[in-house]
C-alpha cells in the first residue's frame, strides 16, 4: 500500500444517513475474484438507471464531482454487510477521504486496509463541510493525516481523532500481516500454552 | 479479582499480545469462509508464498453464490459464480482446509452448519468474511465478521489485531406473548436502539426472555447484533447450549468433553461487572413486528401505520422519505393492508429447523394466496430433517418451491430475486434498498408473520390465525 500524503482534492455531498455497503457496491459486483475495476460500478444502482445510462442528478455523475476525491456524508456511514468490495469500489473511483459523523464497524476497519481515511466528526462540523462541498468543484479540501486535520475551502480547519496505530500504517502504507508476522513468537506461546488449557479447541 | 463480563472473559482468554496503547492480536479459533469475501485472501497468500497457519481451525463452504433449485447437480450456470464456486474449491484443496462442497448433504449457510457440526463452541473466538457471524454469538462464542484483508489476516497469522469493544447489556425481561419470536425481540431491540446502537460495542443479551428461547431462537437473536452496529452479540451458555452441542460430530468427547464443561460453566457475567451501556425491553411489551422501511430500525408492530417522515428528527426525515419513496407507501396505511407478492423463507437469520418448523404449522391445510413463495433450508441436514418430519410436504402443498440449500434471496447473488417493485415479506435480515433485487421491496418478519403473510396475500397478524388460549379453569 502507499504511503497516505497530504493532499487536496475535490469534495463530492452525499447527505444521506445510514449509506449501506448494498448501496456502495450492489451484490452482482461480489462475484469478482479480483480487487480491482470496481470503480465503475460504485453506487451503481443510483448512478445508472436500468439500461445503464447514467442518472445526471446523482452527485458523482456531475460534471463538478466526477473527479472527487472526498466524500461527505451522514451518519453510520457503511452499514451492513462485511463486503471489501465496497472501499475497494471507493478507492478505485479515487475516493481516498470520507468524513462523516459515525460510521459501520466493519467498513471502518476495512478502509484503512485499502489507503481510505474515514474522517469522524460531529454532525455539526460534518454539515459545515457538506454546505463546503456543495459549492461545487471549486471547493476544494486539504487533508492532513500526520496533523490531524482536514482544511475547507475557506480555509476553516478541523480537528479529527483516530487511532495512533491505524494512523500509523495508513501514513506509512505498512502490510499488517507482516507486522503481526513479527510476533510469531508470541503467537507460537500464546498456541502452546492454550493447546494445555483448552485442548478441545 | 476484579468482576468481568462474558466478553471480558472471552477477550481475556485469546489476547496472544499487547501493545501499550492497547492494541491487540487476538487468537481466533476458528476461521468460517465462503466464496464472495475469500478468493483475494488466498490470492494474497499465494502471491506472498503464505501458507494457511492453522488449516485445522479453517472450515469453508460455498453458500452465497449457489442455486438452489434442483438443476444444481448440474453446475452453476452463471460463468462468474461458477468459477467462485470453483476457485474456493481449488483454495479449499490447495490450503488443506475442512471443507463442504456443493455436492455434500452437510453443505449450508456458513453460519449454520458451524453450530450444525458442532465447530461453534462456547467461549472460542470465531470469525468470517461475513457481517452475520455474530449468529455463533448464542453459544456464547465472540464471533464477528470481518472484510477480506482480515481475513487473509487471520489465515496467514491465526489472529486479528483489534481494540477491545465497550460493553452493552440489552435485558428481555419477562415472557413473551404468544405469536412473538425470537425475531420480533432482536428487530424490537434495533427499533428502540437504532442501527448505530450498539457501534463500538459488544451486546450481552440475557434476562428470562432470552434464557426461554431455544438455541435456534438465540442464534436469531444474535445474527442481527450487527444490525444493531454492535461488533458482535452473546448470550451466555447454559444447560440448553450444552444439550445442543453434545454429541454433534466436531464437540469434544469423553474426557475433553468434562474438560469443556468445566470450563464452559464459568462463562457468565458477573454480578457486580461493569456496562458500558445497558437497554432493558420488557418482554410483555414485544408483538409481533415488521418493517416498513429500508433499513432494519424501520420495525413497527403489525397493529401500527405506515409512520409520516415529518414525525422523525434530523437526517431521519429525508430518510425515511426516502424510504416510503422506495417502498411505494404512503403515511397513515396500516401496515396490516399492505399487500405482497412474494413470500421468502429462509437465510442465517431463520432459516433453521425450528423456524420451519413454526413456519409450517401457520401453513398446514392452507394455500398461499401470493404470486410465489420458496422455502430455502439453511443447510442440506435442515432440509433433509424437514423432509423427515413432514414439513416440506406442509410446505408443497400450500404452494411453497421447496429449495435447496443457500443464502438465496437474502441477497439475491444467486438467481433468486426480486423484479422491480416486487414486494416480499422475508424472514431474511436486510431490507436495503435493492437487497433482494433491483427496485425489490422487502419487509423483515418472524417466519411465522411470513407464513401467514403467504396465506392472506398481505402483511398479517399471525395472532389472528392462531387458536385463542384456553380460559383459565
Amino acid at each position: 500500500m502507499d504511503k497516505y500524503e497530504t493532499f487536496t482534492g475535490i469534495a463530492a455531498p452525499l447527505p444521506q444517513i445510514n449509506v449501506d455497503t448494498d448501496m456502495i457496491i450492489p451484490k452482482q459486483f461480489l462475484k469478482t475474484i479480483k480487487r480491482t475495476g470496481l470503480g465503475v460500478n460504485l453506487f451503481d444502482e443510483m448512478r445508472y438507471d436500468d439500461n445503464g445510462a447514467e442518472i445526471p442528478s446523482f452527485v458523482l455523475n456531475q460534471p463538478a464531482y466526477r473527479e472527487a476525491e472526498i466524500l461527505i456524508a451522514g451518519e453510520n456511514f457503511g452499514c451492513g454487510s462485511s463486503r471489501e468490495h465496497a472501499p475497494w469500489a471507493i478507492r478505485d473511483f479515487g475516493i481516498r477521504c470520507i468524513v462523516a459523523p459515525s460510521y459501520a464497524d466493519i467498513f471502518y476497519n476495512n478502509c484503512f486496509k485499502n489507503g481510505i481515511l474515514p474522517i469522524v466528526l460531529p454532525q455539526e462540523q460534518v454539515d459545515i463541510l457538506m454546505a463546503d462541498a456543495e459549492k461545487g468543484a471549486n471547493a476544494r479540501m486539504t487533508v492532513d493525516l500526520e496533523a490531524q486535520e482536514i482544511t475547507a475551502s475557506d480555509g476553516q480547519v478541523f480537528r479529527f481523532e483516530l487511532d495512533s496505530f491505524k494512523k500509523h500504517c495508513l501514513l506509512n502504507g505498512l502490510d499488517d500481516i507482516a507486522l503481526t508476522l513479527e510476533k510469531g513468537p508470541s503467537i507460537d506461546a500464546f498456541e502452546a500454552r492454550a493447546g494445555l488449557e483448552r485442548p478441545w479447541v | 479479582m476484579s468482576p468481568k463480563t462474558l466478553y471480558d472473559k472471552i477477550w481475556d482468554a485469546h489476547v496472544a499480545h499487547e501493545a501499550e496503547d492497547g492494541t491487540s492480536l487476538l487468537y481466533i479459533d476458528r476461521h468460517l469462509v465462503h466464496e464472495v469475501t475469500s478468493p483475494q485472501a488466498f490470492e494474497g497468500l499465494r502471491l506472498a508464498n503464505r501458507k494457511v497457519r492453522a488449516p485445522e481451525k479453517t472450515i469453508a463452504v460455498p453458500d452465497h453464490n449457489v442455486p438452489t433449485t434442483d438443476d444444481r447437480v448440474n453446475g452453476i450456470t452463471n460463468e462468474e459464480s461458477r468459477i467462485q464456486v470453483e476457485a474456493l474449491d481449488r483454495n479449499a484443496k490447495d490450503f488443506g482446509i475442512h471443507y463442504y462442497p456443493v455436492s455434500d448433504i452437510r453443505q449450508g449457510i456458513v453460519h449454520i452448519i458451524g453450530p450444525e457440526q458442532g465447530w461453534t463452541l462456547p467461549g472460542m473466538t470465531i470469525v468470517c468474511g461475513d457481517s452475520h457471524t455474530a449468529t455463533h454469538g448464542a453459544f456464547g462464542a465472540l464471533a464477528h465478521g470481518i472484510g477480506t484483508s482480515e481475513v487473509e489476516h487471520v489465515l496467514a497469522t491465526q489472529t486479528l489485531i483489534q481494540k477491545k469493544s465497550k460493553n452493552m447489556k440489552v435485558e428481555i425481561t419477562g415472557k413473551l406473548g404468544p405469536g412473538v419470536t425470537a425475531k420480533d425481540i432482536t428487530l424490537s431491540v434495533i427499533g428502540k436502539t437504532g442501527t448505530a446502537g450498539g457501534t463500538g460495542y459488544v451486546i450481552e443479551y440475557c434476562g428470562e426472555a432470552i434464557r426461554s428461547l431455544s438455541m435456534e431462537g438465540r442464534m436469531t437473536v444474535c445474527n442481527m447484533a450487527i444490525e444493531g452496529g454492535a461488533r458482535a452479540g452473546l448470550i451466555a451458555p447454559d444447560e440448553k447450549t450444552f444439550e445442543y452441542i453434545k454429541g454433534r460430530p466436531h464437540a469434544p468427547k469423553g474426557a475433553q468433553w468434562e474438560a469443556a464443561m468445566a470450563w464452559w460453566q464459568t462463562l457468565y457475567s458477573d454480578d457486580d461487572a461493569h456496562w458500558d451501556k445497558v437497554v432493558t425491553i420488557r418482554g410483555e411489551d414485544i408483538a409481533p413486528v415488521v418493517t416498513w422501511g429500508t433499513s432494519p430500525e424501520d420495525v413497527l408492530p403489525i397493529t401500527a401505520e405506515v409512520p409520516d417522515p415529518e414525525s422523525f428528527q434530523g437526517g431521519k426525515v429525508q430518510g425515511a422519505r426516502r424510504a416510503l419513496d422506495y417502498m411505494g407507501l404512503k403515511p397513515g396505511t396500516k401496515l396490516s393492508d399492505i399487500e405482497i407478492d412474494t413470500v421468502f423463507i429462509g437465510s442465517c437469520t431463520n432459516g433453521r429447523i425450528e423456524d420451519l418448523r413454526a413456519a409450517a404449522a401457520v401453513l398446514k391445510g392452507k394455500k398461499i394466496a401470493v404470486k410465489r413463495a420458496m422455502v430455502v433450508p439453511g443447510s442440506g441436514l435442515v432440509r433433509a430433517q424437514a423432509e423427515e418430519e413432514g414439513l416440506a410436504d406442509i410446505f408443497r402443498e400450500a404452494g411453497f418451491e421447496w429449495r435447496l440449500a443457500g443464502c438465496s434471496m437474502c441477497l439475491a447473488m444467486n438467481p433468486d430475486q426480486l423484479s422491480p417493485g416486487e414486494r416480499c415479506a422475508a424472514t431474511s435480515n436486510r431490507n436495503f434498498e435493492g437487497r433482494q433485487g433491483r427496485g425489490g421491496r422487502t419487509h423483515l418478519m418472524s417466519p411465522q408473520m411470513a407464513a401467514a403473510a403467504a396465506i392472506t396475500g398481505r402483511l398479517t397478524d399471525v395472532r389472528e390465525m392462531m387458536a385463542p388460549a384456553p380460559e383459565p379453569a
